[in-house]
């Protein structure tokens, strides 16, 4: 049983998280993270993984490093964030100031059957995050919590993490586009412009 | 690192080379060198270190840079990832980026295991290393010889980023100069 206290819906909370974006760019992990933020919409500035597991967050470093002036978000899952713990290391040393990383914490594998992650058992990554060198983190059990998120997500001026345990859903899929070149000149076209991808 | 190790990438033929893919580096526009270093990269990760427009970024295993190298593209930067040959192994699912997603990919990898090694743990990640790229759609081109890494790394450079590809230019380990740990 997943310990009662999850009661977040990781649906609701990503709808609002991506509500008026803005400019926002958005890298999401493999699997129900790809699903839940093109339930809240598909759009340009997303990059949905649909694979290359572990990189979501290293992804995320690559893009706020390049775009300096705009907020990247990333958004993942348990299992995704489990391995790639590395990169959190990796990514508290660079400390960019526009990267934030929220992790939609349901303590299993959901696509694959339900079994249990690490986080379920304890291991906690938003203890990791800090203990990598994170500046900020928080864990979240409470919708009244999921607004002042979203204004950090969208304003804060540093880099953080988030943890945000989520019950155990069975949520229609929303799939994003599978072809990743058409999902790369997407977003290039869309950050850099046309002339990015034509020339 | 043992000081031999140390003084072998420090020799003025290291750093000749070295320099030489820097210049490619600074001419071509690679702004992000991410690595998990390599003593035959020393030469190269200090010239790096040392740019203030490089971005250089250390990893905790191989595989973060190949996502890193596709954020960074996806922002309109150009990276480069550079590792040591038993790090090739480290990144075979990551490089699924590349090819799924026609990534432009440039991977500078000194070679072991190959040209004189001592230890035996070098070698099958660096006889593995042609095959285990080219099973991941990465093209791979040899370099051995000081006076060909430039006009290599250039060539590499400019296939990965103008056809949208994975390159890796494999430095072998002649060139590098075998690593002794007993003299």
């Amino acid at each position: 049983m997943q310990d009662a206290s999850l009661l977040l819906n990781r649906r609701a909370v990503v709808r609002e998280l991506l509500r008026e974006r803005g400019t926002m760019l958005l890298v999401s992990g493999l699997g129900a993270a790809a699903w839940d933020v093109t339930a809240a919409g598909d759009h340009a500035l997303n990059f949905p993984l649909w694979g290359a597991m572990g990189g979501a967050a290293m992804l995320g470093l690559g893009l706020a490093l390049a775009q300096p002036a705009r907020k990247v978000l990333v958004i993942t899952g348990d299992g995704e964030m489990l391995m790639g713990m590395g990169s959190l290391a990796t990514i508290a040393v660079e400390r960019p100031h526009n990267l934030r990383i929220v992790v939609l914490d349901n303590e299993r594998y959901g696509e694959t059957g339900q079994q249990r992650t690490h986080t379920a058992s304890g291991t906690d990554l938003a203890a990791v995050a800090l203990a990598c060198g994170f500046p900020h983190v928080r864990t979240i059990r409470a919708e009244n919590e999921i607004e002042g998120l979203r204004s950090d997500i969208q304003q804060m001026d540093d880099l953080f993490l988030a943890v945000v345990k989520v019950a155990l859903t069975d949520d229609p899929l929303a799939l994003p586009p599978r072809d990743g070149a058409y999902l790369k000149n997407r977003m290039r076209g869309a950050i850099l412009g046309a002339d990015a991808i034509l020339r | 690192m043992s000081t031999t190790a140390a003084k072998l990438s420090d020799d003025s033929h290291s750093q000749h080379w070295a320099s030489d893919i820097y210049d490619v580096f600074k001419a071509q526009g690679v702004e992000i060198v991410s690595y998990v270093p390599d003593a035959g990269h020393t030469h190269l990760i200090k010239r790096c270190e040392s740019d203030p427009e490089i971005h250089a970024v250390t990893l905790t295993t191989e595989e973060e840079g190949v996502a890193l190298a596709a954020g960074a593209y996806l922002g309109g930067k150009r990276a480069a990832l550079l590792m040591q040959s038993s790090g090739v192994g480290n990144c075979i699912n990551m490089m699924s980026l590349v090819g799924t997603c026609s990534f432009p990919f440039l991977c500078l990898i000194t070679m072991r295991g190959e040209w004189g090694e001592f230890n035996p743990w070098q070698v099958p990640m660096g006889q593995g290393t042609p095959a285990a790229l080219t099973a991941m759609g990465i093209i791979v081109q040899r370099v051995a010889e000081a006076r060909e890494v430039r006009a290599t790394v250039l060539a590499a450079t400019k296939l990965a980023f103008q056809s949208y590809c994975g390159v890796a230019v494999l430095l072998s380990q002649r060139l590098i100069g075998a690593k002794q740990f007993l003299e």
